[in-house]
């Protein structure tokens, strides 16, 4: 059974099409990145898929369930944590996680341990008397992770958990989703690329409400991004290193070439042909090359490549 | 613990927490004691003014029967003020902060979420109206006579009635409404038309108002009994956290 299944799901605001007839599996225990520019229908996607907002066609289930708006069957079963969580002010971290097991229905007895053991994972233990009010943004973040594990959920959703915060806090926030692996299936949107290639196994890449592929990382890496030839010429050669790059850019097995200071980035069509032209072409041109490498390819180059170049829809 | 039970106590904890019950209970206490002193002191009041003497005598001796007619003034109009503060942002507020949506995800059902705000605000009102019937019963009875005590708790009851209905408007307003200024403004609005219709000949003995009527009658001797009032005004009551529940319900968060 699949954690997440969506098919051919849409969303209208007004004459805005959110979503575009979506479709989209996600395999339990699996830590599923949902990949796109702003605007590319991950929050919708999400407050469908938590009973927040109600879909247009199709249909989704979630941990078997079919999804409906405002449903109690699904929302036993996951944990949500939005992009800014809102919690009540006056209240302390303790209480807050407190009120979420009393509606879940946790007895009195395994209340105070679910609380303890929450806080101690997310690692608020030693403010948990205090009100959070005045908790920090990461706490905010924190605690939302805590409240939305309440119930041991089989599928956690967490919407752009990283984006408003600063590095410290990211870094905190990413390693308890990793430590989530296993235990639930995560299912997190986010633009950000490099929290995608540090803790997702599976992505998904969605763009003006459609999904655009899903695959591994690896997989994905291998089929659609292009190799990248780096070339660093040293200091001193950047503008015979621009005048190269003119030329070479005319090649057909060349895609795209960009020069940053003296290093200069070859994506091409054909590895065989570049590997054995783009080498033996610098030399002819005079450039003393320091590093000639091919790299592999990122996550940020097929992103792009996906969505379109700005990365927008 | 049912998630309902659990909303409540989290609500009434709310109105702790944020003094929302404080606050409601001093000003009832406030003019719950101060009504019998006005009444009781206007004269001696308006003897310390220039002239005033002459004015005085033209009051009548003040009587425990315009103790009460303060008292019921006072704590309906206060009482309705409120009403209107402690509930217009009670759905509308916890939209715009994104609580709502927090909790709404999980199990709590959306009848619950609204039904467990309606009990404890009416909780605030209830217990800041006891408090302030006790105190202005016990300022009566020092200033005048003690009034009945069954007769004090009826009037107490019909005040009670009569302010549930801004409380049920206000709270459909703060679902229909975008915002807790918006909810309270349309609470406003309706309880103004209620009123201006309250004074139309005939029409005012089916509408909220006539329950301070009757209160009053209860205590200042055979008054009117106004069941047709406290039908409709349960009725308005019904409806305002029908209709709340059927938004919400088709409401996206």
């Amino acid at each position: 059974m699949d954690a997440i299944r969506i098919e051919g799901l849409t969303k209208s605001y007004g004459a805005v099409r959110a979503l575009d007839g979506l479709d989209l599996t996600v395999a339990p225990g699996t830590v599923f990145g949902f990949l796109g520019p702003n605007g590319a229908g991950k929050t919708t996607t999400i407050r469908i898929l938590t009973g927040l907002a109600r879909g247009g066609e199709g249909r989704a289930w979630v941990a078997g369930a079919l999804v409906t708006a405002g449903q109690r069957d699904v929302a036993r079963r996951i944990g949500h944590l939005a992009e800014e969580p809102a919690f009540y002010p006056w209240m302390t971290a303790a209480e807050l996680v407190d009120y979420v097991a009393r509606v879940f229905g946790l007895a009195a007895s395994d209340r105070a341990a679910r609380v303890g053991e929450l806080l101690e994972l997310v690692g608020l233990a030693d403010v948990g008397r205090r009100r959070i009010g005045g908790f920090s943004r990461g706490m905010r973040q924190r605690l939302g992770l805590a409240q939305a594990l309440v119930n041991r959920p089989e599928v956690l959703f967490l919407d752009e958990p990283t984006s408003a915060l600063d590095p410290g806090g990211r870094k905190e926030v990413l390693e308890l989703i990793e430590r989530l692996r296993g235990q639930c299936t995560v299912f997190m949107s986010t633009h950000i690329l490099a929290d995608v290639e540090r803790v997702c196994d599976t992505i998904g890449i969605v763009a003006k409400g459609k999904l655009v592929t899903q695959a591994s990382r690896e997989t994905l890496a291998a089929r659609y991004a292009m190799p990248v030839f780096e070339l660093d010429a040293g200091p001193g050669s950047t503008d015979q290193l621009a005048r190269w790059a003119e030329t070479i850019r005319a090649a057909p097995w060349v895609d795209t070439v960009s020069v940053e200071g003296s290093t200069a980035r070859v994506i091409v069509h054909d590895t065989t042909i570049a590997g054995r032209e783009l080498l033996p072409s610098a030399l002819r041109a005079g450039l003393m090359l320091i590093r000639y490498e091919m790299m592999r390819p990122s996550l940020e180059e097929v992103f792009l490549r996906l969505v379109g170049g700005s990365g927008h829809p | 613990m049912s998630p309902l039970t659990a909303a409540i106590r989290k609500e009434w904890l709310e109105q702790v927490r944020t003094h929302r019950l404080l606050i409601s209970v001093v000003v009832l206490v406030f003019f719950g004691l101060l009504s019998p002193l006005t009444a009781r002191y206007t004269p001696d009041l308006f003897k310390l003014l220039p002239n005033g003497a002459a004015m005085a005598q033209l009051i009548p001796p003040p009587t425990i029967k315009d103790a009460f007619g303060q008292y019921l003034k006072n704590v309906s109009q206060f009482g309705i003020v409120l009403a209107l503060l402690l509930t217009m942002g009670a759905v509308a507020g916890e939209k715009e902060r994104g609580t709502a949506a927090m909790m709404l995800v999980k199990p709590l059902s959306r009848g619950a979420f609204l039904g467990a705000k309606f009990v404890a605000i009416g909780g605030t009102v209830a217990v800041s109206l006891v408090a302030a019937g006790v105190a202005g019963y016990y300022y009566t009875m020092l200033l005048f006579q003690a009034p009945d005590p069954l007769r004090w708790i009826a009037l107490n009851g019909l005040v009670f009635g009569y302010l549930m209905v801004p409380v049920a408007a206000t709270l459909f307003f703060s679902v229909v409404a975008k915002s807790p200024a918006a909810a309270g403004g349309m609470a406003f609005a309706t309880l103004a038309v209620l009123a201006v219709v309250g004074s139309i000949p005939g029409a005012g003995g089916y509408l909220p108002g006539a329950l301070l009527g009757w209160a009053g009658g209860v205590m200042t001797g055979p008054g009117t009994t106004h069941w047709a009032a406290l039908a409709v005004s349960l009725g308005i009551v019904a409806a305002g956290l029908a209709g709340g529940w059927w938004q919400l319900t088709r409401q996206e968060l």
